[in-house]
């Protein structure tokens, strides 16, 4: 790994400096304190009316102290990053202790860690020019598409985050994590209709990947490909019936039914559904559930967590039994667990968290050509906007923006978007298909838990739910209570 | 691309931030630009959370960045930063200043008339100092005394995510090269449990309550809070599943706010000029029943959603969005208005970069008269929601399909709570189908309504 640090040539900071820092954190007690310098630059630019209407840039920098004593946490930060600033934030955060002063390890230990998005040049530092090109081509790519196609909305955004994380266990780890993201989106419109479709990519990649890789014309295609099928949707069915979900982004169902429900700090905390489930069976043999962050340019993916732990492959379910959680540094050491490298933070203003990174199912041996020809009647779902879950009582939804409906085994009309309903700890012991199609998604995916926004992937293959409950509005064969 | 020379810098650097705000305008102006407005927003935050009796998380600090949006013609861009050193003030204008070269020419593009500017005055009530008065183990304290009453009011609560006390006040300033200059400071602070119950069989249920006031002396005590909190989680114990049905649904309060922030949605000027919005080219045609009255007004007397002037320097007021079921008034920035032909109406809304939003002031339904038991009680079976879970809203088409969960409605009383449920329709027919609304209106937050009976919708289920 390339030894820029960033933050001692940038900020003037020393190996002294740090350890006065923790010094100082560690001066009422506790455990464990650290830590975590970030450096964020960040380019946006929108196009809407075929015209680049908005550009900006910004820098926000600063450094959050944390000390740990017991379960307790303290936490204080500064967006000044000059020596008394930081004392006095460590101060604070030391706050939450009280006991003799502890002194922290001598000297820093920096591990090995990966190289998963070795970019030579940052995106943000590229020529703005072509960025404009990049959101002008999709605008125009959409717009080529189908003349039904009116209104388009086309985005990009970069930045470029340079951590360092320092603790007083000799931790010392610095990253600097490129992410890029392209979006469009529009609506199409016909006489007295109208519907919209949205695509977007990117991950933590270099500007040239959608110049290549994935262009501007192939998320703008998508985008109105969306918009114009929806034009002719009929209702969704409502109740419970068969689902088939289609491959990549439909795994969003994985991060919100188990993902969220596996982080280590609820089930420290007894306040998960699946609290005290490890070892027992959660779904079907067929399904195998990982969280991985070691995937190369995903969106999800990061060398070091914001701890400073490298991230790792976690095995979350094994053919259908609970092998594990996410966790962090905190919930490791309380429940004696081994640190899986999940501890993330939106930036320094915020407390470091159990969170997922690429979160996903092993393909199986089923063609997904039968998958679709087993269901008598049923959804087939392709694409999902947001989810949410209850970790508590497990129950998520999921809603669906772009499915079909099953007919005889053949897939038929498209459907207007429903929310999906189900209950985390049993739906996937009701999936009876697992393609041999695994896919993962477009890198568009941001997680929000305890108002923290972390990026994060998904994926999985085409798989048959045997039973989860649709909420559509179609009145054909539904029990009514009439007043 | 020529680099863009700044003007020499002045001899101080302005501590001041209404000050250091004027001064980045005018180096702006002299630096070629034609137009410029800079923001700066400075902020402390307290917030400290208990669980089981224990201090968890204590945290406590403060912010501060600055924003600059400048105009090279009818071409706009802006840049923010977290540094105020001279070399951070001086990068965030230049990069600003050559980003405003590669945008497009907007005819539409430009800060608010020089008129239109100002800002409301007396006393808005809006900043007590008293929200940091306290000591830090009364903090500490407000928040255990919150968990407390939860975990105290029944057995059947044996957990929590904890008991929360936060407090915060923010300052904003907002200056623009037609000499315009305002700031205002704002205080927040907040109790909350989340209690967790759990039944014999193990099932458990999560649920929250909580108390937001501007000042300390206003906020509820503790002990209220924690049992509401603990009460609104003992009637979820036991939920079940329900057939699918057609049959009358009663939003309570806090979730009736979302149908509002769909309104707010379709509304929003943004949406209105681009036709993604259900509600566009909808201006004095009848949008929902006769009973709904709908008004934003960012002048109430410490109000959560009030301040003295918008995200661009135009004094707040009050409109009429719904006037008995009549959709009276978009609600606009600047941008949008001049897109649309029409006036704004004050709800530009400015973060640090990017062209203005929109956002609400204090923004409700007008309450009716009956009360919500009263309105239940009219109900043989229906579905009484006290939670949505999802975002299954499409706002060009007005479909709308979320996950819910409550409790069954039988003989006009709430029987059983229920779950893993779905509620779906479509907004276009949703506000004509507002049969009641209740007389609890009361403002935890911005956005606020009563409890209200939606007719025609679909509840999903086995």
């Amino acid at each position: 790994m390339d030894k820029n640090r960033f933050f001692f040539q940038h900020y003037g900071l020393t190996e002294r400096n740090l350890e006065q820092y923790l010094a100082s954190a560690l001066s009422a007690g506790g455990e464990y304190a650290d830590l975590y310098f970030e450096y964020l630059s960040s380019t946006s630019l929108s196009v809407d009316e075929s015209i680049v209407k908005s550009a900006s840039q910004g820098i926000s920098a600063g450094c959050g102290v944390r000390v740990v004593a017991g379960e307790r946490t303290g936490y204080a930060y500064t967006d000044d990053l000059s020596p008394e600033r930081i004392l006095q934030a460590a101060r604070t955060a030391a706050l939450i202790a009280s006991g003799p002063a502890k002194s922290p390890t001598v000297g820093f230990q920096e591990k090995a860690a990966r190289s998963l998005y070795p970019v030579t040049l940052p995106s943000v530092d590229a020529d703005i020019n072509a960025k404009v090109e990049l959101v002008m081509r999709a605008d125009r790519a959409a717009r080529a598409y189908d003349p039904r196609i009116k209104e388009v909305r086309t985005s990009y955004a970069d930045e470029l985050r340079n951590i360092l994380v320092v603790g007083s266990d000799g931790t010392f780890a610095e990253d600097s994590q490129p992410l890029a993201r392209l979006n469009v989106s529009c609506i199409a419109k016909t006489e007295g209709n109208s519907a919209r479709g949205s695509a977007g990519g990117g991950g933590r990649v270099a500007l040239d990947f959608f110049f290549g890789e994935k262009t501007p014309d192939y998320f703008a295609k998508e985008a109105a490909r969306q918009a114009v099928l929806q034009l002719d949707a009929r209702e969704a069915p409502a109740g419970e019936m068969e689902v088939v979900l289609g491959p990549g982004w439909p795994g969003v169902l994985l991060h919100e039914a188990i993902g969220h429900g596996l982080e280590a700090d609820f089930n420290r905390k007894q306040t998960s559904a699946f609290a005290g489930l490890i070892g027992k069976r959660v779904a079907s043999e067929k399904c195998t559930v990982i969280d991985n962050g070691t995937m190369p340019w995903r969106r999800g993916s990061l060398n070091v967590d914001d701890e400073g732990q490298p991230t790792q492959e976690t095995v979350l379910i094994e053919k259908g039994i609970l092998k594990g959680y996410l966790s962090d540094k905190l919930s490791a050491r309380l429940m004696a667990m081994a640190d899986t490298g999940n501890g993330r933070r939106e930036s320094y203003e915020h407390i470091p968290m159990p969170r997922m990174t690429n979160t996903y199912m092993l393909a199986g041996q089923d063609d997904p050509q039968d998958i679709i020809r087993s269901v008598k009647r049923g959804v087939y779902a392709v694409n999902f906007g947001g989810g949410q879950v209850d970790i508590t009582n497990g129950k998520f939804v999921f809603s669906a923006s772009e499915a079909y409906m099953i007919e005889d085994g053949q897939v038929t009309a498209p459907i207007k978007g429903a929310t999906l309903i189900g209950n985390g700890p049993d739906v996937l012991t009701r999936v009876s298909m697992v393609g041999n199609d695994l896919k993962l998604d477009e890198g568009v995916g941001t997680c929000g838990k305890d108002g923290q926004a972390v990026p994060v992937g998904v994926g999985i293959p085409t798989i048959k739910v045997d039973r989860l409950t649709v909420g559509g509005t179609a009145k054909k064969e539904t029990g009514s209570f009439m007043q | 691309m020529s680099p863009v020379e700044l003007e020499t810098r002045s001899s101080k650097l302005e501590t001041n931030h209404k000050e250091l705000a004027q001064d980045i305008v005018r180096r702006a102006m002299n630096s070629g630009a034609t137009a410029a407005e800079c923001v700066i927003r400075e902020g402390d935050e307290f917030s400290t959370l208990v669980r089981l009796g224990q201090v968890e998380t204590l945290k406590e600090s403060g912010s501060k960045a600055i924003g600059v949006r400048v105009f090279n013609g009818k071409r706009a861009a802006s840049t923010y930063s977290s540094d105020f050193s001279r070399e951070g003030l001086d990068r965030m204008l230049k990069s600003a200043l050559e980003l405003s070269r590669i945008t497009s020419e907007d005819p539409y593009a430009g800060i608010p008339e020089p008129e239109q500017l100002g800002s409301i005055s007396g006393d808005l009530d809006l900043y007590y100092a008293d929200v940091y008065s306290l000591p830090g183990e009364e903090r500490i304290s407000y928040a255990r005394r919150t968990e407390k009453a939860a975990l105290d009011y029944d057995p059947r609560i044996k957990n929590s995510e904890g008991g929360s006390f936060d407090a915060a006040t923010g300052h904003k300033v907002l200056a623009n090269s037609h000499g315009f200059v305002g700031e205002y400071r704002r205080s927040y602070c907040s109790v909350a449990a989340v209690p967790i119950a759990q039944n014999e069989s193990g099932a458990m249920q999560r649920d929250y309550w909580y108390s937001v006031a501007r000042s300390l002396s206003r906020l509820e005590s503790p002990e209220h809070v924690g049992k509401t909190a603990a009460q609104r989680t003992l009637r979820r114990l036991g939920a079940r599943k329900v057939k699918t049905a057609h049959v009358p649904v009663v939003l309570d309060p806090l979730v009736a706010r979302s149908m509002l922030e769909h309104i707010f949605e379709g509304v929003n000027g943004d949406s209105v000029y681009r036709g993604a919005s259900f509600l566009a080219g909808k201006l004095g045609a009848k949008i929902a029943a006769e009973r709904v009255n709908v008004i934003d007004d960012g002048t109430m007397i410490g109000g959560f959603g009030t301040s003295p002037f918008d995200g661009e320097g135009i004094p707040t007021r009050r409109t009429v969005v719904i006037e008995n079921g009549v959709l009276k008034s978009y609600l606009l920035n600047s941008y949008t208005a001049r897109k649309l032909g029409l006036q704004t109406t004050a709800n530009a809304s400015r973060g640090l970069a990017g062209t203005p939003s929109i956002s609400p002031g204090n923004y409700f339904l007008q309450p009716g008269s009956k009360t919500p038991q009263a309105i239940i009680s009219e109900i043989k079976q229906g579905l009484y929601v006290t939670e949505f879970l999802g975002h299954g809203v499409n706002l060009v088409t007005g479909d709308y399909s979320r996950g819910a969960s409550g409790l069954w409605i039988s003989g006009g009383e709430l029987s059983y709570p229920v779950e893993e449920i779905t509620v779906a329709g479509n907004l276009k027919d949703i506000f004509f189908n507002i049969s009641e609304i209740a007389n609890d209106l009361e403002f935890r937050g911005s956005v606020a309504c009563p409890t209200i009976r939606i007719d025609g919708l679909t509840v999903g289920g086995e």
